[in-house]
């Protein structure tokens, strides 16, 4: 198959959820469409192999099958930005995440095989390298909107929607979006076309969380110009200087969230 | 008058699927209800016998196909796709309700030993009692002891999601009739006792030749010869020859090398891919290691086999040829310009059991996914590969596995970048 069908094809996948227009119907679809990646042909070379014979006793030289999308300190995608950034997000997000492919709650068919065979200590180990790594965030193309739909999304993230019942996203993500130790993700640096993917991938049921699932009510009480809306005014925002995550116990959440139920259950 | 004489064939078929279905519900009806044997109650608390019955479910790897993703252990719910439909795999922890908390040892011999469930039906072969007939009846309590003393988990099991006719229990009479016979394996006296074990191991509870040998389209295990190699149904993988002997799947491979890839998950060899990854971290790893030298013991023996012919043409040449230089600029600094690998680090391609198998779908999908091998006690924190599919387009994977099937000693068969564009497509389980 020529390279630019692909791309075509799989782009239009993605926008899928984007656009929120994707029903359950379309995420078997989707998944058969896994195999054509998202974004092809944008990670030409860039994998730091060793010279033969000796092979660095590195855990960077033995997770090149993350660092090949994810980039080598975990910075995303370089272009659009499908692929997200892993550095400075909390390891035990990270952990989380790679557990939810291997339980079938997230749904990406390369991710979902790259990590079932990992046992929990690599995982953790891996989680930590990502976790640790600090590197400059790099600007993402975004969507021409309307200053009006960019208000919309600030609303969102500052205030909320008390009559659609959804929270402010600094509820849980943070003051600074900066996310929290040890399971909620920050949302300053991420692309808009993951951003509004993984809102999508909520409503369409190929990313969940542990039940009750917070995020999924939210992403179901979102109307589709909300997706584009706050996806669009978190990826515009400037990154802060201090971009670590809070401190754990720091957040009350305004919804039962199974995930921030377990931190409490683990006396983290 | 050939059709006439196929459609004949076909209505015989029926007819007698139909006969033998009315005489079948006729024979079991319903379930046992006689108590436990009280010898065989006691023996199934004796905390020993629960404890060999542990390792020995590990020798089955029970816990691959009876445990849904994410779910509980034993608990059932993985849908195991076939040519014929899904079939479900039910519940095996001791619930009175959904799993096999209400049966005897009876009925768990019946199933193990003659593939017929507590109420009397028929089972589909997807669980492989053509295999688990070998168990002896001592190892199948010690089985049904561990799984007795499980946690009870309440889960109904799926439906059935085969297409007619096979949605047709009595349609299994006559699968039955063609490629089962119930037996508890029997010593071959002229062999070692290790070489004995080894043999029970691996056609009994290990049931490696399922996926080691070729099904036909009714998906039975005819005629091949055992452990010579097939692909995997739906899964679009190929499980390799596993004769080390000439021309076989594991040629020049040494005792060393078969104990270590069940016990790490590599070998000097090659490493372990695809469901044999599973099948590694799941089984193999814990086996102890007199059973994975018997096991090597018996693979050994296994005969030599006759060459493939193969077919070369001009366009394979030139088809290779791109493949070197996709090769040296994306494979060699980890599998090294001659194809030997980084011992224990990254695999070798000259010679690798999954690089020259008759299909090119292992190297494919490799190429493809990428990934790690199985994490084990030795390989704990093991190297990966990049995944290439969104590098490289079909051509370009074509173009490259047909080099490395065809460079240093390899001689397999040219891949195509039809064949790349389905395995990019086939879903992961």
């Amino acid at each position: 198959m020529p390279q630019h069908n692909r791309r075509r094809r799989s782009w239009r996948v993605a926008r899928a959820y984007t656009s929120g227009m994707g029903a359950r119907g379309r995420t078997n679809m989707a998944m058969r469409f896994g195999w054509v990646f998202p974004v092809a042909g944008l990670l030409a070379g860039g994998i730091a192999h060793a010279d033969p014979p000796s092979v660095p006793d590195t855990l960077q030289q033995r997770i090149a099958a993350c660092t090949s999308c994810h980039g080598v300190h975990g910075e995303g995608s370089s272009g659009s930005g499908f692929f997200p950034r892993l550095a400075g997000k909390p390891a035990g997000y990270l952990v989380l995440q790679m557990q939810n492919f291997q339980r079938g709650l997230r749904k990406y068919a390369p991710m979902e095989y790259t990590v079932r065979p990992l046992t929990l200590n690599y995982m953790q180990e891996i989680a930590a390298y990502f976790s640790a790594q600090q590197v400059p965030y790099a600007r993402k193309p975004l969507p021409a909107l309307a200053p009006s739909a960019l208000q919309r999304g600030e609303q969102l993230v500052t205030a909320g929607d008390p009559a659609r019942k959804i929270p402010p996203c600094q509820a849980c993500h943070g003051k600074q979006l900066t996310g929290a130790e040890p399971f909620v993700p920050g949302l300053v640096g991420l692309p808009y076309d993951y951003i509004s993917s993984q809102l999508g991938s909520w409503r369409t049921g190929t990313r969940a969380s542990a039940a009750p699932d917070c995020m999924d009510e939210i992403a179901n009480r979102l109307a589709p110009a909300d997706i584009t809306a706050v996806s669009a005014w978190l990826a515009s925002r400037e990154v802060p200087a201090d971009t670590h995550a809070q401190a754990a116990g720091s957040i009350t959440p305004p919804l039962r969230c199974g995930v921030l139920l377990q931190v409490q259950g683990s006396g983290l | 008058m050939k059709r006439l004489r196929g459609l004949w064939l076909v209505l015989a078929v029926l007819a007698i699927v139909l006969v033998a279905g009315v005489w079948l519900s006729q024979r079991h009806t319903h379930a046992s209800t006689s108590p436990e044997d009280p010898a065989i109650a006691a023996t199934l608390k004796d905390p020993l016998v629960i404890a060999q019955g542990r390792y020995l479910a590990a020798a089955g790897d029970c816990v691959s196909c009876h445990t849904a993703r994410g779910g509980v252990p034993y608990a059932g719910g993985r849908m195991l796709p076939t040519p014929f439909g899904h079939i479900p795999a039910p519940n095996i922890t001791p619930d009175g309700q959904t799993g096999i908390g209400a049966w005897t040892f009876n009925d768990f011999w019946r199933a193990m030993h003659e593939g017929v469930g507590r109420n009397g039906e028929l089972l589909y072969p997807a669980f492989s009692y053509t295999s688990f007939t070998k168990v002896t009846r001592d190892d199948a309590i010690a089985l049904f002891a561990y799984l007795r003393s499980l946690p009870a988990v309440r889960q109904p099991n799926a439906p059935l999601e085969l297409r007619f006719p096979y949605n047709l229990r009595s349609t299994l009479a006559v699968w039955r009739a063609m490629y089962f016979k119930a037996g508890v394996y029997r010593a071959d006296p002229s062999q070692s006792a290790s070489w004995n074990r080894g043999a029970y191991l691996v056609q009994g509870l290990g049931h490696c030749n399922e996926c080691h040998a070729a099904r036909d389209a009714w998906g039975g295990l005819n005629g091949g010869a055992t452990l010579s190699g097939g692909l995997i149904p739906e899964q679009d993988w190929y499980a390799p020859d596993l004769s080390p002997q000439a021309n076989g799947g594991l040629q020049g491979w040494s005792r060393q090398d078969i104990i270590d890839v069940l016990q790490t998950g590599q070998a000097a060899k090659g490493a372990a891919i695809g469901p044999m990854a599973d099948v590694v971290a799941h089984s193999t790893q814990h086996l102890h290691d007199d059973d994975l030298q018997a096991i090597a013991d018996y693979l050994l023996s296994l005969p030599a086999r006759t060459p493939a012919a193969m077919r070369a043409s001009f366009d394979d040449k030139s088809l290779a040829d791109r493949g070197h230089g996709i090769y040296e600029e994306r494979c060699a600094d980890c599998h090294g310009k001659d194809g030997a690998g980084v011992a224990g680090v990254y695999p070798p391609l000259d010679g690798n059991a999954s690089v020259v198998e008759p299909t090119g779908v292992n190297a494919t999908r490799i190429v493809l996914l990428g990934g790690f091998p199985p994490v084990t006690a030795n390989h704990f924190r093991p190297y990966s590969m990049p995944p290439y599919a969104q590098q490289l387009s079909d051509a370009d994977v074509a173009a490259v596995v047909t080099y490395i099937r065809q460079a240093w000693s390899n001689h397999a068969a040219a891949v195509q970048e039809r064949d790349v564009a389905v395995y990019r497509h086939t879903p992961i389980d």
